[in-house]
Parts: structure tokens; sequence; C-alpha cells
């Protein structure tokens, strides 16, 4: 025997099921008026500085049908590229959104700021891009993403760089559709 | 600011199987492409924060605060609580837990739950609310009904409370459900099947707790939650001071 380490295995996940909106967005879900105030409304108050982004998209499935139940939260950093709490962080970005798929065309929408590029702790900085964790019915561990943009530099970013197939990197780069308007569809599989 | 380091990487044995044929909706929603590893940086090492100014005095409280008070829920009255901690044992203070649940009977306040079993007027199903400095939290509720779901022949969940935890980092984010000491349906449920490590599901089933039970008020469940923890190394990163 030896002896034993002090350290304890994380909890595992579940999925969050159907109802995964009733818990964490009751207004969305039909019971509005629950919460003075809800979680991640919008990432950005008024005021935030940079630019005002709108990004569209669809979480599919490996038969190609949009998921009308997927709940997404998104998290970035501001303009400057700093996360809410560091020093310097701008005020009016909260950095956290919550945000579903809708329950008739199965399609999100995140409004929020572009955020800027992020230092890593070895050198190179991330790209700038906003980081994703997606919960449904038949999703066992939450799923977590990034979206990168097409009109950024992303040649050094520390991530996209590790992935050897081009088609796998294009899968997290955002499409531009207008100004300010962003395309990224999310393909459970393939 | 200090490093604390790197995320522990995600052991995913010790997770649920994300495909698994008995619980149908997972084949066509779980990745077939291999995950992309990473060391966290500061998009995993960071996370939103949520002030106690927004909570409302009844959040916690399921029995009363569909009703704001007015008039209780139906069922058999609990106290759920526990801590969360890290994989180093670290209590997680200040941090954003939130759950939802189906009534007595079973069914949740959600249009699309068609079960036969009525809404209780007074029960809404959810509520939040913050750890305290130590990483404690507790829920006063009523325990769920057991429900049945359309998958298999005749398959049934066995009582649980969705449980969504946020930590200080958005890599630490989770989601998962407590199950009830002395479920009969546990073993029987694909859901709690997909997770193949037996002492890991046992870490879901929340064990009576009489200690913290209130005579003549509600009986106690303790469900401590787990998140991962940082790679906090003298080595790589400066102390804190130095
Ligand atoms: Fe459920």
């Amino acid at each position: 025997m030896v002896q034993p380490l002090s350290h304890q295995p994380e909890t595992p996940s579940q999925t969050a099921g159907p109802y995964v909106h009733i818990g964490l967005m009751p207004t969305y879900a039909g019971n509005p008026g629950y919460y003075d105030e809800e979680i991640g409304v919008s990432p950005v108050a008024e005021g935030a500085q940079g630019q005002v982004i709108e990004i569209v998209g669809s979480v599919y499935d490996g038969t190609g049908w949009a998921l009308r139940d997927a709940l997404i939260e998104s998290w970035q950093a501001d303009s400057a590229g700093l996360f809410p709490g560091q020093d310097g962080a701008d005020p009016a970005v909260s950095g956290h959104c919550r945000f579903a798929a809708d329950a008739v065309t199965g399609e999100f929408t995140l409004r929020t700021v572009k955020p800027g590029p992020v230092p890593s702790r070895y050198g190179r900085a991330f790209a700038p891009h906003i980081s994703l964790w997606i919960v449904a019915r038949g999703i066992n561990i939450g799923l977590q993403t990034r979206i990168y943009f097409e009109d950024e530099d992303n040649e050094g970013d520390p991530l996209l760089s590790r992935i050897e197939q081009r088609p796998r990197v294009n899968t997290l780069i955002a499409k531009k559709i207008g100004d300010g308007r962003y395309r990224f569809d999310i393909r459970l599989q393939g | 600011m200090t490093d604390l380091g790197p995320l522990i990487p995600r052991d995913r044995e010790m997770h649920p199987e994300p495909y698994w044929p008995d619980y149908k909706t997972s084949v066509a929603r779980s990745p077939h492409q291999p995950l992309l590893s990473l060391e966290s940086g500061p998009s995993e090492e960071t996370g939103p924060t949520f002030g106690h100014s927004r909570f409302g005095a009844l959040d916690n409280n399921l029995i009363l605060n569909w009703t704001k008070g007015a008039a209780p829920a139906v069922g058999e009255r609990i106290l759920m609580h526990g801590r969360v901690l890290d994989e180093n044992n670290r209590p997680v203070p200040n941090t954003l837990v939130e759950i939802w649940q189906a009534n007595a009977g079973g069914r949740y306040r959600h249009k699309k739950d068609t079960y036969l079993a009525p809404l209780d007027p007074n029960f809404g199903g959810c509520g939040r609310t913050l750890t305290d400095e130590n990483g404690y939290y507790q829920f006063l509720t009523i325990r769920p009904g057991a429900y049945p779901w359309p998958n298999r022949g005749n398959d049934w969940r066995p009582m649980h409370i969705h449980v969504s935890v946020f930590g200080h980092s958005f890599g630490q984010r989770l989601i998962t459900q407590m199950y009830f000491e002395g479920d009969p349906l546990i073993p029987l449920c694909p859901i709690a099947a997909t997770i193949r490590n037996r002492s890991q599901l046992d870490r879901l089933v929340a064990p009576l707790d009489m200690a913290r039970s209130r005579r003549l008020d509600f009986l106690a469940y303790k469900f401590d939650i787990v998140l991962r923890g940082r790679r906090q190394t003298m080595f790589e990163n400066k102390l804190e001071g130095m």
C-alpha cells in the first residue's frame, strides 16, 4: 500500500435534460417573475467599449437537425482582452451570457462586443474569441468550444495552430455575414 | 494577481460516456470527432461572478419561492445541503449553485412536460444560492417524484434534483444531478448508467442526514460537489508576495 493522495476526483456530470430552461432561464421557459434579476441576460451593459457584434447560428445533431432545446453560455474578454475582475477591465462588460436555441427555428443569437486578443501564459496571444459551453438533453457532459472570427488575424493562435486538419480549424471560425454580423454553426458530429 | 496555474485536466474516465445507446438521445448528440486537448488559459481560468445583491431572500427556498411566501408546496419537506470543493479539497466560496426539479408528483413546470401528474400551483421548481465563505450551500425544497420518460419500453427517472455550479473558472462549469439514498430506480436508469465508474455514480447519491434534519419539520440530504482544481506549483509560479 501507499499513502493516499489528498486529491479527490471531480463530481461526474449528468445531462442537463429537456427542462434545463426552467432552472437556468425561467423567463425563457415561460415562468417569468421568478427572480428579480436573472443570470446572464447580457454580456455587456450600456457604454461597453468596442465594436457591437451579433452572432447567429444553430446547433446541429448528427442527423442535420437543429436542436431546439440547446442552452448555451458564453464567456469572453472585453475589447482590450481583459476578463471581468482583472485590473483595468471594462466595468460595462460582465462577459457572461446565457442564450437558447429558438424553440421554433433552432437559431440562437448572441449580442455582445468583439473581444480583444488575450495574452497566454507562454507568450503568443490568443486571437479574439468567445468561449462557449453547450448543454442539452442527450449531452452527458457540457461541450466546450470557441468562436473565432474570420476577419481577425488567427494565424498565431495557440489553440488553432495545434489543429492539424484545416477543415476542423474552419469549424471554429465565425463567417462574416454583414456589418458586425457573423454566423457560427455548431455541429455535434462531423 | 497570483497565477494559480492551469486547471487540472478533466479526467474523462470519471464522467459519463457521451455516446450511450441505451440513452437514445445521446446517439445523435455525442461528438464523433476526437476532443481537442489544450492547457487551460485565461478563457478557462477566469469566470463570471455574481454579487449578493441580486439574490432574493426566498431564492433558495423552493417550498415558498414560487408563491413569494404565500403558500407552501406539496410534498415531503427536505433540506438539501453540502459544500462545493475543488479537487485539492479547497472550499469554493461565493459561487453560484442553481437547482431545478420536478414536483412531488414527478411533473415539471415546463410546457413540454405532459406527464399525468398534476402541477402544484404552489411549486415552481427552481432555486439558486451562493456558497458561503466556507463553500457551504443549502436549499429548502420538497422531494421530487420519480417520473416516466419516453426512451426504451418503460424507463423511469429516479428521484433527482438537477444541479448547476459555476466555480471560479469557466473551465469548472458543471451540471449534474443529485439522487437519493435507497432509491431502487437508480440501478435501472440509463442516464445514471452513462457513468460507468460505480464509485463515481455513488458520489451523486445523497445520504439521508438525520443530524441536519429538523424534528417535526424536514429531513436533510447531504450533497457535496467537487469541481476541477488548479495545478498550483511553487516551481513554475511565484508564490504570493515574492
Ligand atoms: Fe429531470
